[in-house]
């Protein structure tokens, strides 16, 4: 669905300044109704990577393909309409109704009034708001949730098969951002979307993920199921990742995940034991 | 105010004329005409006249003439910034004469030295060379001379001994000078005395006419320029000191007309010599007076002077009620004058402004959009902002005449700044996460800058516009520097015969009218912020 094959992207210095090479020689594929999490640190090349697929950056070189085609050759604007996008802090559009925030894909691509009208709603209260009491409001009077609920409920409007998510829970509280992850994978459950994910949250990665790729210094260290991960950090660095995770910083995750898990979907508790987690459960 | 005859109709319409046509170029919104008049009935010619009372009072006396004598309509164009934008008018056709001193003609104009030559040699000098160079004719001399001369008090003089301009060469020294802008500057002025009399002053400071007097009178500045005819020696305790070297040149006053005025209309040249040789400097110094400390209108004190040489009858009928006691009843009294003032001075602000906005705000978005050439063409425009607003004013003299046109452009380029630098950031720094997001769920780069960045920018772009609008009502008042009329008429009036009354009967509308329209676009600004934005 989503193929980036040797890619690597180079930005040159300006003036005396030494250029900057935010991705070397990546490859990485998603496949339909996949989810892939990118980890790693600011400026280890997951936000560069991730934009490759919807042209908002374009790669020094390598191909990067999107359901087959080479996007070098599409115009980036009907492909950007067809692959949904989130990211951090919503970038819901401020003098806009949420209402028209989320009819703003399905809009653009000339879907008639009613059929937007219908859809929007649908899609809010997939989001788990009700488009009665809150299509009509602006995103200033929504808490950091509820915009991000907007935003995701925008990204599936128009029905993409492929979702983009730049650290769509970066910006919230943790009590919050574990509400969302749960909201958003019912979601995912529910539409079986290929997604890519950025995400400096392990945690997240772990939960949400089908395999999680690590990178570091613009390269792609390891991409593998999360139980996988866990049991065989391939690379010093992704021990050491891993190792800080067991260090106890993180808060614990409510009750209520520990219930979901039991159903069917094999989060990162973090208090679980190495190999607990069976990733081929994982509902699609 | 029973004897107040309430002006007619069509009074009130000639006076509102500009006004009126300044809003009416507003609603046509450009092209603007040429500066020529536009087409009317009884051809018109156009007076004007610098920025000081007896030249005020000369272009008032041939302009009350002409109305008497002929069948012109005569325009009044007044106050003009000095000799330089008066001389451009004249050439460029803006307007078809003004008074003019041969002395003045022979230096400023021509660039001779000054020095040597009887005032009969001198106006042959610069009736030869005018005519030939730009067909300009200078009249019969209306008999008497404004020469420049040095003044110092009274006490000073007694106290150390001075007649002559030799005798304050060596005290000089000690001595606080307060000459005129011009006179700083002018060949016949303070760089001529200086090479001629070696007369270097401790200090000169520069200022306006009617304030060197008040400095004089306070004692603080020791020596200054007047004019031989100016009514102020007759109360400034001051002592003329004698030019012993001859250093002056003569400054005969002589009308000075467009050789296609007076080939168009004979009867300006004939009806014009009967004021040949028609009026004497002690005449001039009391007529002067009345205006300068009388605080008469030119108007009165013209239509006295021509009626006691008997050249017209019964003069226009002109309101003859003095100068009211008080600021407040004097205001009153003007309010019909003010009231004309203030239409001029909105509908210029208005036109420059609205054109500032068509051309700045679009010109904004485009360089949003082409941004390696937007800090350079932003700082272009920026450097405008930096040349001081009246010598914007004067460079459109020589290229567009003098009136509204000109003060237009002036008020137009000076506007483009903070309109366009607001348009331009404005949108460049729309919430930045939003406009990502419809980048990458698909907008076109039109449909972002359309429906995103413009409305998130609409509170920037209209404080810009804000700004630039009470910065336009405060340049504004420079206008009637170049015969625009507005609230600096007044203002400018007053400073020219220090009339504080005057000076604040401009200035307090003037700035009454910035506040309204800061507040009106305050208003339209919380009225166009989008729903959803903060604040």
């Amino acid at each position: 669905m989503l193929e980036a094959h040797q890619v690597s992207k180079y930005f040159p210095g300006k003036g005396d300044a030494d250029g900057v090479t935010a991705l070397d020689a990546v490859d990485l594929t998603v496949a339909a109704g996949e989810t892939v999490a990118l980890i790693g640190e600011s400026g280890s090349g997951k936000t560069t990577l991730l934009r490759l697929f919807n042209r908002m950056t374009t790669p020094t070189t390598g191909t990067v393909r999107v359901e087959g085609q080479d996007v070098a050759g599409l115009d980036p604007i009907p492909l950007r309409r067809r692959l949904g996008y989130v990211q951090q802090e919503g970038g819901l559009i401020p003098h806009w109704t949420v209402r028209r925030n989320v009819e703003l894909v399905p809009r653009l691509l000339g879907w008639s009034r009613e059929r937007r009208r219908d859809r929007g709603a649908e899609v809010l209260d997939l989001m788990g708001l009700q488009a009665s009491d809150y299509g009509e409001r602006y995103p200033s009077e929504l808490s950091g949730g509820q915009r991000q609920r907007v935003a995701l409920a925008r990204a599936v409007a128009a029905d993409p098969p492929v979702i983009l998510l730049d650290e769509p829970f970066g910006a919230l509280d943790a009590l919050t951002r574990r509400a969302l992850q749960q909201s958003f994978q019912a979601l995912q459950r529910r539409l079986g979307k290929t997604l890519l994910l950025v995400t400096h949250d392990l945690d997240e990665a772990l939960l949400l993920a089908d395999r999680v790729g690590v990178m570091q210094g613009g390269k792609l260290l390891q991409l593998a199921a999360p139980e996988a991960l866990l049991a065989a950090p391939g690379d010093p660095y992704v021990a050491s990742l891993l190792e800080m995770r067991r260090g106890g910083f993180r808060p614990s995750i409510p009750p209520s995940l520990g219930e979901r898990t039991v159903a069917g979907t094999p989060g990162s508790h973090p208090g679980l034991p190495k190999g607990t987690l069976k990733g081929g459960e994982r509902a699609r | 105010m029973g004897a107040d005859p309430s002006p007619s109709p069509l009074a009130l319409w000639e006076r509102g004329a500009r006004g009126v046509r300044v809003l009416l170029l507003f609603l046509l919104c450009l092209p603007l005409p040429a500066p020529a008049q536009p087409a009317e009935p009884a051809p018109t010619i156009t007076i004007g006249s610098k920025n000081f009372a007896e030249s005020r009072l000369l272009g008032e006396l041939f302009a009350q003439l002409l109305e008497a004598r002929t069948d012109l309509r005569v325009e009044r164009s007044f106050g003009l910034a000095g000799t330089q934008v008066c001389f451009e008018a004249l050439k460029s056709g803006a307007i078809d004469l003004y008074p003019e001193y041969t002395g003045t003609g022979l230096v400023s104009i021509l660039g001779r030295e000054p020095g040597g030559g009887s005032p009969g040699e001198t106006l042959v000098r610069v009736r030869r060379e005018f005519l030939q160079r730009w067909d300009l004719h200078w009249l019969a001399p209306l008999g008497f001379e404004n020469a420049y001369e040095i003044a110092v008090p009274q006490a000073l003089a007694e106290a150390r001994g001075l007649r002559t301009l030799s005798d304050l060469v060596p005290i000089a020294g000690d001595l606080t000078a307060g000459f005129g802008y011009e006179f700083v500057e002018r060949g016949d002025g303070l760089p001529g005395l200086r090479e001629v009399y070696g007369l270097d002053f401790a200090r000169v400071q520069t200022l306006q006419q009617a304030l060197k007097y008040q400095a004089a009178g306070a004692g603080q500045v020791d020596a200054l320029d007047v004019y031989t005819t100016d009514g102020r020696l007759l109360t400034y305790a001051l002592r003329v000191l004698e030019d012993d070297r001859g250093f002056f040149p003569p400054y005969q006053a002589v009308p000075l007309v467009r050789g296609e005025t007076l080939r168009q209309h004979p009867e300006v040249g004939a009806v014009l010599a009967l004021l040949a040789d028609a009026l004497e400097e002690a005449t001039m110094r009391q007529l002067n007076y009345r205006l300068q400390e009388g605080q008469e209108s030119e108007a009165t004190v013209a239509r006295d002077a021509l009626r006691a040489l008997g050249l017209i009858a019964g003069g226009k009928v002109l309101n003859e009620e003095p100068p009211a006691e008080g600021f407040l009843p004097y205001l009153w009294q003007q309010r019909s004058t003010l009231g004309t003032r203030t239409l001029e001075h909105l509908g210029l602000t208005a036109v420059a402004l609205g054109c500032g906005i068509l051309l700045a705000v679009p010109l904004g978005l485009l360089l949003e959009r082409r941004r390696t050439v937007a800090e350079p063409v932003i700082r272009a425009v920026g450097l405008l902002q930096t040349v001081p607003s009246l010598a914007l004013l004067a460079f459109m003299v020589p290229l567009l005449g003098i009136g509204v046109l000109p003060a237009l452009v002036a008020l137009w380029l000076y506007s483009l700044f903070p309109i366009l630098r607001n348009s331009y950031t404005g949108v460049r720094d729309a919430d930045p996460l939003a406009v990502e997001s419809a980048v990458a769920l698909g907008m076109t780069p039109g449909q972002i800058l359309r429906q995103i960045r413009l409305p998130l920018a609409t509170p920037v772009i209209l404080a810009g516009i804000r700004t630039a609008g009470v910065l336009t009502v405060g340049t504004a008042t420079l206008a009637a520097f170049i015969g625009a009329g507005g609230l600096g008429e007044p203002i400018i009036t007053g400073l020219q015969l220090g009339d504080h009354r005057r000076i604040l009967a401009g200035a307090i509308p003037a700035a009454l009218l910035a506040l309204g329209l800061d507040a009106l676009l305050g208003a339209v600004e919380r009225a166009l912020r989008p729903r959803g934005l903060k604040g």
